[in-house]
């Protein structure tokens, strides 16, 4: 359940291209799955800024954003010790029990962090999934070495070469020596599309929308589901393959 | 100890806090952070005669101090809200909740206040006849006092509930239509709606909202609901709910100053979910400080000491 305080910034700083991570302490018990958000209060912005947990523990969040717009330009400024109001426990998140044996997780750009948070606590299961990243270029590819430092067998894509395979993350699925069973996959709608058409198994995907409250209130964000209308922020952001209406 | 019950036609709110309907849906989300009760009222998400998805997205632009929202009345329809919000709401909100509803005909109007006439626990009937989202209909019941007189004439037909009419302020003479409504029977106005806006995306130079324009509302538009509700206010003898940017104590007083009798908070529940508690518990301290003992005899406080 979703529960709001205060946070102190532990760390703040450049990944990669516009791609920053930020470490959050206080309170993290509202936490209950990867691919839930935090909606965070940016000082000057009326609306708050919903972004993907990529992972947690008892007293600290972290986050990977990417610098898109003026609010998520004013958190990249922000230093350790400063303070922010967020909504925590925020969505659903990935169900982690149907993963089948050897799942595949496809990021692309801001769409690998959530995919971390899941990785991890697939792998303290004795799950080990592979994991393709898409990023645009070399510079903006970041979470290589933390996906493999789990044991993951990572590989990585770009749109302009510059970087590992040419091509995005579902063009990595063709490299794969060994067969998968279910993805998890998080990444723009263009994206999700591709693996949607790509993986022949059942999977979860995480939508994105502009959401107004991000906690199922305005009905900003629905989208049409074969089991009718959902609120991304509420329902989702992970939805199941089988109800995904394009 | 400051009294800060306020009466709406003969039925007496605890305190005028009331979420705004649209910002709060039916309740249940809000029911997880806090006790419901502690509310004056609240008044629940548009609800048409069919079920709707509402506008395709993105639906939600935020400006400076404000957002615009083109949602389009998304609802389950008025017998879902029957057989499942209502009994759903009776477990978390024991006290009389407003039924907000909308509509695209006078028949549509006249149907769904029927139907809401039976349930118990409704105690007000907020009439949107002002929801700028839908091309078909909606805003321009409000945008003549002939219009909104038609739909309140119909509605005062079929219910003894108290019917408040929702007023869009993208009209001319604000006060020319609620005074139309008045003479139809209405107990009492609700304004304003939200103010009609619009963003566009610079980089791929197209609007932000799949609907194109959508409705103002947040801090942004408190002056002109304010300014509104005191014109209103004073050409009606029937109450006024004040609604627009209201995100403090201080506007809550400022507000029922300019002649509300009670006042509902819609954006500011979206960025801040305790909102409404935070402000009815601040209220008793700036009333004492400003020498108030009844919260209702603010209503109009600012009339008579014009410059």
């Amino acid at each position: 359940m979703q529960r709001q305080g205060v946070y102190t910034i532990r760390e703040n700083h450049p990944l990669a291209r516009e791609i920053f991570r930020m470490v959050l302490m206080g309170d993290t018990e509202a936490i209950t799955a990867p691919g839930q958000f935090v909606n965070i209060r940016v000082e000057g912005c009326y609306l708050r800024r919903p972004i993907s947990v990529a992972d947690w523990d008892g007293e600290s969040i972290t986050l990977i954003y990417k610098v898109v717009g003026q609010g998520t330009r004013r958190l990249s400024r922000m230093q350790p010790g400063e303070k922010l109001d967020l909504l925590v426990g925020l969505g659903n998140g990935y169900d982690l029990d149907c993963c089948g044996s050897a799942p595949v997780l496809l990021g692309g750009g801001v769409g690998a962090p959530p995919l971390f948070g899941l990785a991890k606590r697939l792998c303290r299961r004795g799950i080990i999934p592979t994991v393709l990243l898409g990023f645009g270029s070399a510079e903006e590819v970041f979470g290589e070495r933390e996906f493999a430092a789990l044991g993951c067998r990572v590989l990585i894509a770009t749109a302009d070469g510059s970087r590992g395979k040419k091509g995005f993350a579902t063009d990595l699925l063709a490299d794969l020596e060994t067969g998968y069973d279910y993805f998890y996959t998080c990444g723009p709608e263009g994206m999700l599309r591709a693996v949607y058409d790509a993986c022949g198994c059942d999977g979860q995907l995480s939508f994105e929308e502009r959401m107004g409250c991000g906690f199922g209130a305005c009905m900003g964000c629905s989208c049409r589901t074969k089991y009718g209308t959902k609120r991304i922020c509420k329902d989702g952001p992970v939805l199941k393959k089988e109800e995904v209406v394009w | 100890m400051v009294d800060l019950r306020v009466n709406l036609s003969g039925l007496w709110l605890d305190n005028p806090i009331i979420p705004a309907s649209g910002a709060f849906g039916y309740g249940a989300e809000f029911a997880q952070l806090y006790d419901l009760d502690i509310l004056g009222s609240f008044s629940f998400k548009g609800t048409t005669r069919e079920p709707r998805f509402g506008n395709p997205t993105p639906r939600i632009a935020e400006c400076d101090e404000g957002m615009l929202n083109a949602v389009g009345l998304q609802n389950p329809g008025i017998d879902a809200v029957l057989t499942e919000e209502l009994p759903r709401i009776g477990r978390y909100f024991h006290k009389p909740v407003i039924a907000n509803i909308g509509g695209f005909s006078i028949e549509e109007f006249r149907d769904c206040c029927a139907k809401i006439d039976t349930a118990e626990q409704v105690g007000l009937i907020e009439v949107n006849i002002s929801c700028p989202n839908l091309h078909a209909g909606g805003l321009n019941f409000s945008a003549t006092p002939q219009g909104a007189a038609a739909v309140t004439r119909a509605v005062r037909q079929v219910t003894k509930k108290p019917i408040y009419i929702k007023l869009s302020p993208n009209v001319t003479d604000i006060a020319a239509v609620a005074r139309a409504c008045e003479a139809e029977g209405a107990d009492g106005i609700s304004l304003i709606n939200t103010l009609l806006g619009m963003r566009i995306d610079i980089r791929r130079r197209r609007p932000v909202l799949a609907n194109e324009t959508g409705g103002l509302s947040g801090p942004a538009i408190f002056p002109v609901a304010l300014r509104m509700v005191w014109q209103v206010s004073q050409a009606v003898k029937i109450p006024v709910i004040g609604i627009g940017g209201i995100d403090s104590a201080e506007k809550v007083v400022e507000m029922m100053m300019a002649g509300a009798s009670a006042v509902e908070i819609g954006a500011a529940n979206l960025v801040d979910p305790y909102i409404c508690p935070r402000i009815i518990r601040e209220l008793p301290e700036l009333l004492s400080g400003l020498g108030v003992e009844r919260i209702r005899d603010l209503t109009g406080a600012a009339w008579k000491n014009k410059l």
